[in-house]
């Protein structure tokens, strides 16, 4: 962004980067109808996952990053899963998807235990004892080697959606167009 | 569609006023995952998902009753949770026929049940080992 001021710039981290295994997980993973616990390499069987890691449910990035998601629709052109994932609680992420009008589905972690694994925490100021991921993207292979992957390095910031965009045009096979 | 049968009928009629079981006011017809889907939680470090899944509302005694008969006999199953609001409960609809929890489909044996006094009592007969 530039804003004709600085931000807050996040120190640098050692998150898994291309060719790095992704490090597998398990949450409850929120549909629209109901949430079951669902492991990332388990989501990732068939196709590759692109999974964003974004600020809690109600924070204005969280409106603004899954409004372009919804609208770039990378599930309907490319074969690939896309998921979500923050720290509000699977009811939050229920209402979150109805408002957003997004069929996307959306990892739990009020812990932050994953962002933690993948080294993108963000601790958040002036909220105690309160932390979430950086604004993050990590393209995920069927066998979770990296394959993309964008972290926040200042404070806000928002995914590089064209950049992710190439990532899947040249790591995911096309869709068939419907007829 | 609420049960009455269990001897904590009482928590269940407070319960029905304030959180469940509420008339129908459908707001949310969104897409869903499939029900074929393949996520599941490998229960060990097979990637397999349990043949057993539980349709089930947090705190709702009627499910926690059959989360203990399914912990008593050491049967392995995938919980999916749904919302409160009974109007937002389509994929237990879709699968049992009725919004009600809890529901259990048992790929072991084909079968698939709402109410949970159907539901110990179908778990006692095939894998209660008694008659």
């Amino acid at each position: 962004m530039d804003l004709g001021f600085d931000i807050v710039d996040l120190p640098a981290t050692d998150h898994p980067t291309e060719g790095d295994d992704a490090p597998d997980f398990t949450r409850p993973l929120v549909s629209d109808e109901y949430w079951e616990d669902v492991s990332l390499s388990s989501l990732a069987d068939e196709d590759p996952v692109l999974l964003v890691f974004y600020p809690m449910d109600g924070a204005f990035p969280a409106t603004y990053i899954w409004n372009e998601l919804r609208d770039r629709d990378f599930e309907a052109t490319y074969e690939v899963t896309v998921a979500g994932l923050s720290i509000s609680t699977p009811y939050e992420h229920t209402t979150f998807i109805e408002e957003r009008g997004i069929d996307t589905a959306l990892f739990s972690d009020p812990q932050n235990g994953v962002a933690a694994d993948y080294d993108v925490v963000n601790d958040l100021d002036g909220m105690a004892s309160v932390a979430e991921p950086r604004p993050a993207v990590f393209l995920v292979d069927t066998d979770l080697t990296v394959l993309y992957s964008w972290v926040a390095d200042e404070w806000p910031a928002f995914p590089p959606y064209d950049a992710v965009e190439e990532a899947l045009a040249a790591n995911c096979e096309m869709k068939p167009l419907e007829s | 569609m609420i049960e009455t049968r269990s001897l904590v009928a009482v928590i269940v009629n407070e319960h029905a006023k304030t959180t469940s079981y509420r008339p129908a006011g459908s707001y949310l017809t969104a897409k869903s995952l499939p029900l074929s889907h393949p996520y599941g939680l490998p229960m060990s470090e097979s990637a397999e998902t349990p043949p057993i899944t539980l349709y089930r509302l947090q705190a709702c005694p009627f499910c926690e009753r059959v989360v203990r008969k399914l912990t008593d006999y050491g049967l392995a199953y995938q919980s999916r949770f749904v919302e409160p609001m009974h109007s937002d409960r389509n994929a237990v609809k879709r699968v049992s026929g009725a919004r009600t929890v809890p529901a259990i489909v048992d790929e072991n044996t084909g079968v698939t049940m709402s109410e949970s006094g159907n539901i110990v009592e179908y778990l006692d007969k095939t894998y209660g080992g008694e008659d």
